[in-house]
């Protein structure tokens, strides 16, 4: 029998239950990598702070930062399928017995996860914005608050999204780990396809396909997004004909037609 | 003279067993232009950071209006009312001209977007950046960035402005628009104190020149005294290599 009967096989008996696996594959890749984002830059805010004159919350300040660090350095250190199984069952375990409902569960793990790796990210994206826009803000009264949101933290948004969509990427693979905890992703039912008709390799290539189409999709349209946000490169200049009433860019291209 | 806007009591400033400043003591009142001089490695931008507190003095006191900056005031409201104009401009690469002239009125005085806006257009056409509102730090001149910094500073009704050697990071060319700026704020009645190696600027707008060396003000006059006839060593042997360049 050749693979590609097997595949046919497997795939019209169980295609619509593997493919009912992507929405759940999606939704906790695109959540866990959204709420691990703002973790990483609460984090990365709270990681720059300058050190505080009064020794109170100067030591309190070092504390958060030590549980930032071991946060990081942990899920960091640890494969994220035994952390899906430490919590998921730590949890039944002081709960006498008693389990988390799965899909906020395999959310909540990825978004602990992703965020421990942000926070890295997001912290070189802070270190990498030149001291002169924190002394500027400084100057007019800005705390570090207010520099962070209305100064920083765009311009580190703009840096760091490539490695954020990487994240990205990464989790719509790594959700297949969550499988050991019975969440019903992609993955989940490939293995369940491969179990009931016996044909392993079949299933897997076809989970295998899916997972490709959809990282690469992924990969484009954040491609495109990264594009949008880079900006003009022009600009109109005020008070000309080119404000708002009518459109004269100033603009490589168009000189160039001339 | 009329009252004192900022007092500098016995200065003093140690990076680790560097001591950078010694004991600085001056004053500056309303409407004075100081113009600070000095070799390189003088203290001069230390002093002018202290007065920020972008740097925390090892000794000393400064005053505003009297109150310890440094105990007495608020330091957001202290350094909205003191602004800096730095050698490098560091503007907000992510705002625009006008939304960098914009968002301390906004998120430090509380000013509502409006009014915040037709400050920041009353200022950017000051120093003549009106064109050029939509750009952002990136597309402009390093003359235009510091015009923006300028007008950034003055949106936020600073009642003294400490300039850090603002033309010294312009092409020849650029420098003179700078200091016509700057020169028409002196003329306006602008507090300023003006750290420069632009000795014609010193010599010409200021009020009183103060000179610098070894973390210590050596020298004080008005431009004539400091520049006609010097009375410190090393004021002339300063003096005489600018003049001789
Ligand atoms: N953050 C710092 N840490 C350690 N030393 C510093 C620091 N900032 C300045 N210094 C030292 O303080 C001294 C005075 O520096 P400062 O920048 O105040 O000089 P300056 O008079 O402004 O010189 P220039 O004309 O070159 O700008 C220098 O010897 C410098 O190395
Ligand atoms: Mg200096």
């Amino acid at each position: 029998m050749s693979i590609f009967s097997d595949i046919a096989i497997v795939w019209s008996k169980y295609g619509t239950q593997i493919l009912s696996g992507i929405g759940n594959t999606v939704l906790i890749s695109i959540a866990g990598t959204l709420i691990g984002l703002l973790i990483g830059l609460f984090n990365g805010v709270i990681r720059t702070v300058p050190t505080p004159k009064n020794p109170v919350s100067r030591a309190f300040l070092t504390v958060v930062n030590w549980i930032i660090n071991a946060y990081v350095e942990v899920f960091r250190g640890t494969p994220m399928m035994v952390q899906a199984m430490i919590i998921y069952w730590g949890y039944a375990y002081m709960n006498g017995g008693s389990t988390l409902p799965l899909i906020p569960s395999g959310i909540a793990i990825v978004s602990i996860n992703t965020g421990a790796y942000i926070t890295e990210i997001v912290r070189g994206g802070i270190i990498s914005i030149d001291r002169g826009q924190f002394e500027g803000a400084m100057s007019i009264g800005m705390s570090h608050f207010k520099t962070m949101i209305h100064i920083i933290i765009p311009q580190v948004m703009r840096n760091i999204l490539p490695s954020v969509s990487n994240e990205f990427v990464v989790n719509i693979k790594d959700t297949s780990v969550l499988n050991v905890i019975g969440v019903t992703e992609l993955y989940f039912y490939a293995a369940s396809a491969a179990k009931n008709s016996y044909k392993l390799f079949a299933s897997y290539l076809i989970a295998c396909a899916i997972y490709f189409c959809l990282t690469f999709t992924v990969t484009r349209v954040l491609r495109l997004i990264e594009k949008k946000i880079e900006g003009k490169a022009n600009y109109t200049v005020f008070g000309s004909q080119s404000d708002s009433v009518s459109e004269i860019h100033i603009n490589e291209e168009e000189t160039a037609n001339v | 003279m009329s009252e004192n806007i900022i007092e500098i009591k016995h200065l003093k400033k140690d990076f680790g067993n560097n001591t950078v400043l010694k004991d600085i003591n001056f004053s500056i009142s309303k409407g004075e232009t100081i113009s600070v001089i000095g070799s390189s490695g003088s203290g001069k931008s230390t002093m002018l950071r202290c007065v920020n507190l972008l740097e925390t003095p090892t000794g000393g006191e400064i005053l505003f209006h009297g109150q310890n900056i440094q105990t007495e005031l608020d330091i957001s409201k202290y350094r909205a009312k003191v602004g800096m104009v730095f050698q490098s401009f560091n503007l907000f690469d992510n705002l625009n001209a006008l939304g960098n002239c914009m968002i301390g009125q906004t998120s430090v005085l509380g000013r509502d977007k409006k009014t915040a806006e037709k400050k920041a257009m009353e200022y950017l056409e000051k120093v003549g950046m009106t064109p050029y509102i939509n750009a952002k730090p990136r597309q402009l001149s390093g003359g235009q960035k510091q015009r923006v910094a300028i007008a950034r500073t003055l949106a936020m009704d600073p009642e003294v402005i400490l300039f850090d050697e603002p033309t010294s990071a312009l092409d020849p060319e650029m420098v003179g628009e700078v200091l016509s700026v700057m020169k028409r704020l002196s003329e306006s009645g602008m507090t300023m104190i003006v750290v420069t190696h632009e000795m014609a600027f010193a010599r010409d707008v200021s009020d009183r020149v103060i000179f610098m060396s070894d973390g210590l003000i050596c020298e004080q006059g008005t431009p004539e005294e400091v520049f006609g006839s010097p009375k410190r060593e090393e004021t002339k042997s300063f003096l005489s290599r600018f003049l001789n360049q």
